[in-house]
């Protein structure tokens, strides 16, 4: 049910879904950059709709609502142990295209691989999610690649106008009613989309795992800095360690966390008594790029990129994934003339 | 009610059987299903959680063969005493002992790699009519490393024990060399009929396979089982990951001709 909503409107509604839910979007945090006087997009809890930046692509994903960067498990109190609590509220979290189609390999690494995950499913179960349309491209983005650039499984859309109104795309019944019951006026919506990007990508139909046997991979070994900025960009990137802490003021109490962690950062793969595996970039880089466009499709039937090239935003070597992606297709020439 | 697979569970233990001065198993209070080669995350508070693989298996327990080699290993070794440990599992497929039933079997293990294969070897050690015939061949650094010395004496009264090391003073009481180097000692029937089990680091897999390919063994006849840093066991932190493979899932035992495509 389309609606033409004012601010006022879309404040009513934000507090309705207050007393359930908290509302997370891209919001600007002032000074919060990498380097002085910068400013971060990045998710955050928001009040009001005017803190939502629709014109700019968020520096990070929403994956850290999902999954913390840093999540409590359990509490450990001498022989006990004791379960962190979930949050008590749920989460409306407003999210782009791109980024829902993200929230589907979430899903199937969280819930589907193996048992599904007790952290994940607690928070998975109570949320509400508002897609925020694309008018255009970003830089770096390559969703209609991917595929990724269309989602129709939101809660409510939302179009930011030029005049500061709002045209949304309501699914969800009750928020519905209560835009009807305001008197909000209805016209029909479709939530704005991409259908072409500056940068596109071209997998290889016939992409094995061969190609780890290329030269292509060489070039990273030295460009790359395994600082691991790219995975924790990325809306799919799922990986974590676990990590038991203790508090200093009383020793025999403390916490085991499971946080992020990174396929390219040393340690990834160590085993007690020295061994490891990966030790170069470039076979990092591989893994990785190989995860996100043949492995995660031969387990799960499509691929793990989105093609919000947050990764290639990030990058302080400036490596484009995009770009690698589409050298794929020399490697694998090359691996088979061989 | 969702279940939390993440918390542990206390468990006694029930004795500890020291091996060398730093490879210790632990007799684990634990009753439920179990196989050999599965794993489970062990853990002490404060030093986090490691993957270590069922050894044996009883009634009311399971062994874990633990090597005093990390953070969390080394505070197993220094406080286990009349105490528990806590435990998550089992993780992982483990062998299946009616894959090598009525079969020649060749089992090969390096270090503490024989501890995943204990089991396997102890079943058909204790069931030999279930089988044909057995040969074992272990290798370990030095003397002063072997594993399992009184499982060892044992076994090699009904199968071929061969009890090599790397290298040794000269008057050692067992062969010197790497395991590959006897695999020509093997009395090896039809080799349709032979099954091998291949564990240990991965330069010792590599060559015992190509060893056992080299004297006729179909691929699909060897299993290997895979170590790799594990946080989860569940299939989530991705650290054990190869190509489109959770080895805590999928594995860590894998028949040759799914794990000859593992690459790291």
């Amino acid at each position: 049910m389309g609606f033409h909503v004012t601010n006022m409107q879309l404040s009513a509604l934000f507090q309705t879904w207050q007393t359930n839910y908290d509302i997370y979007a891209p919001r600007n945090f002032s000074g919060g950059g990498r380097f002085s006087d910068t400013d971060c997009i990045r998710y955050g809890k928001i009040d009001c709709v005017d803190e939502i930046v629709f014109d700019k692509k968020s520096e990070y994903s929403f994956k850290e609502i999902l999954t913390p960067i840093s999540q409590t498990l359990f509490f450990f109190t001498e022989g006990e142990t004791k379960e962190a609590d979930a949050p008590k509220k749920g989460a409306v979290i407003f999210l782009r295209s791109c980024d829902l189609h993200a929230l589907k390999r979430l899903d199937d690494m969280y819930l589907h691989n193996g048992p599904a995950d007790y952290y994940y499913q607690r928070l998975r179960e109570n949320i509400k999610i508002v897609l925020m349309g694309c008018a255009h491209s970003f830089g770096n983005c390559f969703c209609v690649s991917m595929g990724t650039n269309v989602s129709t499984n939101y809660n409510m859309s939302i179009d930011c106008q030029p005049d500061g109104t709002y045209l949304v795309d309501c699914k969800d019944e009750a928020w519905a009613q209560q835009l009807e019951a305001a008197e909000t006026p209805r016209l029909e919506v479709i939530p704005s989309h991409v259908e072409e990007n500056n940068v596109t990508v071209q997998i290889p139909e016939h992409l094995t795992a061969e190609v780890a046997k290329s030269t292509m991979w060489n070039e990273y070994d030295s460009r790359c800095i395994n600082c691991g900025r790219c995975n924790f960009v990325c809306p799919t990137c799922t990986c974590f360690t676990m990590q038991d802490l203790f508090y200093s003021e009383n020793g025999k109490v403390g916490e085991r966390r499971r946080v992020w962690a990174s396929c390219m950062v040393d340690g990834f793969t160590d085993v007690a008594g020295g061994g490891s595996y990966r030790k170069k970039n470039g076979e990092r880089m591989r893994f990785k790029v190989l995860h996100k466009v043949l492995d995660y499709k031969q387990r799960n039937g499509y691929h793990m990129c989105v093609g919000c090239g947050r990764c290639d935003d990030i990058c302080p070597e400036y490596i484009s994934f995009s770009g690698c992606i589409n050298k794929l297709d020399n490697a694998m020439a090359e691996v088979t003339e061989q | 009610m969702m279940k939390n697979d993440y918390i542990p569970f206390p468990s006694k233990i029930l004795e500890v059987i020291r091996h060398t001065e730093i490879e210790y198993t632990f007799r684990m209070e634990f009753q439920g299903e179990v196989k050999p080669g599965q794993f489970f995350e062990v853990s002490i508070p404060k030093y986090g959680e490691a993957p270590i693989s069922v050894s044996g298996i009883g009634e009311n327990f399971v062994d874990l063969t633990i090597r005093r080699v990390g953070k969390v290993t080394n505070e197993v070794f220094e406080r286990y005493v009349g105490d528990t440990l806590l435990l998550r599992g089992p993780y992982g497929n483990g062998f299946d002992v009616s894959d090598y039933m009525g079969k020649d079997i060749i089992v090969m293990a390096g270090g503490t790699g024989l501890s995943p294969v204990c089991g396997v070897v102890s079943y058909f050690s204790e069931h030999p009519e279930q089988r044909g015939h057995m040969t074992l061949i272990a290798g370990f650094k030095t003397p002063h490393d072997i594993l399992f010395r009184d499982d060892l004496n044992r076994w090699g009264k009904n199968m071929d024990v061969i009890l090599t090391v790397d290298c040794a003073e000269e008057d050692a009481a067992c062969h010197v060399g790497l395991v590959t180097q006897y695999i020509p000692q093997i009395k090896l029937g039809d080799v349709q009929n032979t099954v091998a089990v291949v564990v240990g680091p991965p330069a010792m897999m590599r060559f015992s396979v190509q060893g056992l390919l080299g004297i006729g063994l179909p691929e699909e006849n060897i299993w290997i089982s895979q170590e790799r840093k594990m946080c989860c066991g569940l299939g989530k932190c991705g650290h054990c990951k190869i190509g489109d493979t959770y080895v805590c899932l999928d594995g860590p035992v894998f028949n040759y001709t799914k794990g000859k495509f593992l690459v790291d």
